[in-house]
């Protein structure tokens, strides 16, 4: 079939089915799967070939763990290391213990059971992620538990894989043994070296030439060059990229490359998603629908069970465990690879359908994902309710997001930062941000005027956000689109000029300030000290001189752009207004000492 | 050789007609170091730290200004509040003023009749001052005689020298 013919029936699917089912308040996830069950073999049969399709969809999923390595700098990673291990195990085992007792009774030998536990006790990495994110759960402590386990899981499933041929007995398998080891150390080296000391500097160099669609063809390059790597040496993609990805955490492109892989990553997940949907066999739940559907709501529930029961020796807190085990109960999509290996090596006899009834308990119970979390909202009344204090989602610190690191910028970002308010710093100029880096400041590359660039400096969490770009056209497009998308974000912003004063107080921004303002009314000041005005006086009448300066500018802010007649008469006016506020200030100065307390009445 | 502060408070110096003369006739005395902190800070900035060394170098400390409403001005006030601090001229065992002269040298506009029983005023001065002298007592400093000036505004030349006068003798000055 034509490759653009495909590529329409999928955006089709995209465009149709998950707007639909998130407007049922069902999520993306299950209007991919729906989608992918229509255009599959099973119903409509529009695309054929779902396996090489599968595969690369799966790039979907490599981008999304870069991403969420994006998110997760060493330290952190570093201060997970004990709920991934730990939790991790103890996930896998009890899950997989009671998932292999299961299929015992199921009437399967031992050593499928087994297998096929430990397959069934693995989570779907892209659903559960995916979910957590739409429902915000992403940087609560539920969400982060949920990841430690899902990362393990990661994991863990490269050797079940490789152990199967040894289970199964049947084909020797291709174990290189301590060789195969080896490469996959090598690889990871490789990954390191080039995540810490290369990708930087090209990223910088990329950057200066301000060529974006070349920025992000790197970075597409980058995470496909790690997939094919670590597909090379038979480790998992997604931890591959998931690795680079915590290399680039702590760098100052980290969201310029987020945004830009942001749209691959969605379109590429959903085309994920469509795969696993073409997977479910209806065929054969038709033939054998108590089977089916008996084995899968036995899986799920004995997979919630056991979750539940783990939850709190992993830290969760009481009032969440049960959101916990919704989270992950799904079968992930390694057990698919699992299964696939495992029916080479077991060597079944045809016709025996165990494995594929597995398969489609595993994508059945993806596709209930959406509904176990509905229904937990229903039943715990979560919906709409935003997450108890304790529970809040953890926020990275910067609330607030300085746009442009010039003259400006720096002295109010340095100014904050001694003021113990650590702040999020955007410039388009990776030079400036390199200067910067050593003091330890959130600084990224990129320009504030893209909105998705704000989102992912955390615009829609911030409290306030400070424009201290120059350029006039571009700050005030930056007050445009935020207004326009976080309405709720204050702004403080600086004005080169009353005109663009003007224009940025007729955006709505309440706070503006002209750059030589205050500065050039101080130098007033000197002056009047150098001519003999004591100081407190000098100030006094800069201040005067600043309060009706600003409400001059603040009753011509409509003028500003057109300059009428009715401007200039108006601007004469005020002018005259501010020589005669001189004057009366001068001469109340004067009047110092016969009036009022300086008069003695008794006189 | 003793060695005073005076802490000078008064915000249009250009325009006094008491203070400035006495001001001008003790700044530049020898052992003196003069503070005219309106000057110094316009902006209420106080340089906390500075001034405090100021008078831990001191003797003998001088509160010099004009009486605003029955008080010190505004700045002198502000000046009491950051710079006296707790741990520091006052509590917890805080003795750094402890012996140190205290000289309030003050004018008001009224002249001494206003601040008779029937007065405009009401009541005599000395119902005003006890807030300046407890000041300087809770720092433990020591209280002197303190330098009053009524009638401020009606004050003829040798009235204003004969002031300057005495102002140097009671810093020492000869
Ligand atoms: C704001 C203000 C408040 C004053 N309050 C008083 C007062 O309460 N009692 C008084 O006797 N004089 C009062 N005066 C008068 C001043 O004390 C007087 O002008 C000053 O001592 C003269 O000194 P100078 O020439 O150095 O400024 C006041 C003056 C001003 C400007």
């Amino acid at each position: 079939m034509p490759a653009l013919q495909q590529a329409f029936i999928y955006f089709a699917v995209a465009v149709v089915l998950v707007p639909l089912g998130s407007l049922l308040g069902l999520g993306s996830v299950l209007g991919y799967l729906i989608g992918g069950v229509l255009i599959g073999p099973a119903v409509l049969g529009l695309v054929k070939g779902g396996e090489s399709i599968a595969h690369f969809a799966e790039l979907g999923v490599v981008l999304m763990l870069f991403m969420i390595g994006l998110e997760l700098d060493l330290r952190r990673l570093w201060g997970m290391r004990r709920q991934v291990f730990g939790g991790g195990t103890l996930q896998f085992v009890a899950c997989g213990a009671a998932a292999a007792l299961l299929l015992l009774a199921f009437g399967l030998t031992l050593q499928m059971a087994v297998v096929g536990g430990l397959a069934l006790a693995l989570s779907s990495t892209a659903i559960a992620v995916q979910t957590m994110n739409e429902q915000h759960l992403d940087k609560t402590p539920v969400g982060r538990t949920a990841f430690s386990i899902l990362l393990f899981q990661d994991i863990a499933a490269i050797p079940l894989i490789a152990l199967i041929p040894i289970l199964g007995g049947a084909g020797g398998g291709h174990s290189e043994g301590g060789l195969g080891a080896l490469k996959g150390l090598g690889a990871i080296v490789g990954i390191i070296a080039v995540g810490r000391y290369l990708t930087r500097p090209i990223l910088r160099f990329i950057a200066k030439t301000g060529l974006r669609e070349v920025f992000t063809a790197f970075s597409l390059l980058l995470v496909l060059g790690i997939a094919e790597l670590m597909e090379m040496v038979e480790l998992s993609m997604g931890l591959g990229a998931f690795l680079a990805g915590v290399l680039l955490a702590s760098s100052e492109f980290r969201h310029a490359l987020e945004s830009d892989l942001q749209p691959f990553k969605g379109l590429l997940l959903g085309l994920f998603f469509i795969s696993v949907g073409m997977t479910i066999d209806l065929g054969l739940i038709a033939d054998e629908p108590v089977k089916v559907i008996g084995l899968t709501l036995a899986f799920l529930a004995l997979k919630l069970g056991t979750l539940r029961l783990i939850a709190g020796r992993l830290g969760v807190s009481t009032s969440q465990r049960w959101l916990f085990a919704a989270l992950i109960a799904q079968g992930g999509e390694f057990a698919f690879v699992v299964f696939k290996a495992a029916a080479e090596a077991f060597a079944l006899p045809p016709g025996d359908t165990t494995l594929s009834l597995l398969t489609v308990v595993v994508a059945l119970s993806m596709a209930m994902t959406p509904f176990i979390l509905i229904l937990h909202n229903r039943l715990f009344e979560r919906h709409g309710k935003k997450a108890s204090p304790e529970e809040a989602v953890e926020d990275e610190g910067a609330s607030v997001i300085i746009a442009g690191f010039g003259r400006v910028g720096q002295i109010i970002g340095r100014f904050l930062f001694a003021s113990g308010v650590k702040a999020t710093v955007l410039d388009r100029d990776p030079d400036q941000i390199k200067l910067l880096e050593p003091f330890g400041y959130r600084v990224f590359y990129g320009d504030a005027t893209r909105i998705d660039l704000l989102e992912a400096a955390g615009a829609a969490r911030a409290r306030l956000l400070i424009v201290a770009i120059d350029d006039p056209e571009s700050s005030e497009m930056v007050v445009e689109r935020v207004r326009e998308h976080f309405p709720n974000l204050e702004i403080i912003a600086r004005a080169r000029n009353v005109g663009h004063y003007a224009a940025l107080r007729r955006l709505g921004v309440k706070t503006v300030e002209r750059e030589t303002f205050e500065g050039s009314l101080v130098l007033g000041r000197k002056a009047l000290e150098a001519l003999g005005c004591p100081p407190f006086e000098a100030r006094e009448s800069a201040d005067a001189f600043r309060r009706s300066n600003v409400r001059t500018v603040e009753d011509l802010l409509t003028h500003w752009d057109d300059p009428d007649d009715e401007f200039v008469a108006l601007a004469n006016q005020a002018r005259r207004a501010l020589e005669e506020q001189f004057e009366i200030d001068r001469k109340s100065l004067e009047k110092r000492g016969i009036k009022g307390w300086h008069f003695d009445p008794e006189e | 050789m003793s060695h005073t502060v005076v802490i000078y408070a008064h915000p249009y110096p250009d325009r006094s007609r008491a203070n400035r003369v006495l001001f001008d006739a003790v700044k530049s005395l020898p052992n003196v170091d003069a503070r005219p902190i309106c000057d110094l800070y316009p902006d209420f900035a106080i340089d906390v730290e500075a001034e405090q060394a100021a008078l831990l170098r001191a003797d003998l400390i001088v509160w010099q200004h004009p009486i605003y409403w029955y008080t010190v001005p505004a700045m002198l006030k502000l000046w009491w509040e950051k710079v006296l601090t707790h741990g520091w001229a006052y509590g917890d065992g805080a003795r750094v003023l402890s012996g140190k002269r205290c000289l309030w040298v003050t004018t008001t506009g009224g002249d001494a009749s206003a601040y008779d029983e029937g007065g405009m005023h009401a009541h005599p001065f000395s119902v005003y001052e006890p807030v300046v002298r407890q000041t300087a007592r809770f720092c433990h400093m020591h209280w002197l005689e303190p330098l009053i000036i009524h009638g401020a505004h009606r004050m003829n030349d040798e009235q204003r020298a004969a002031y300057a006068t005495l102002y140097r003798e009671r810093l020492g000055a000869r």
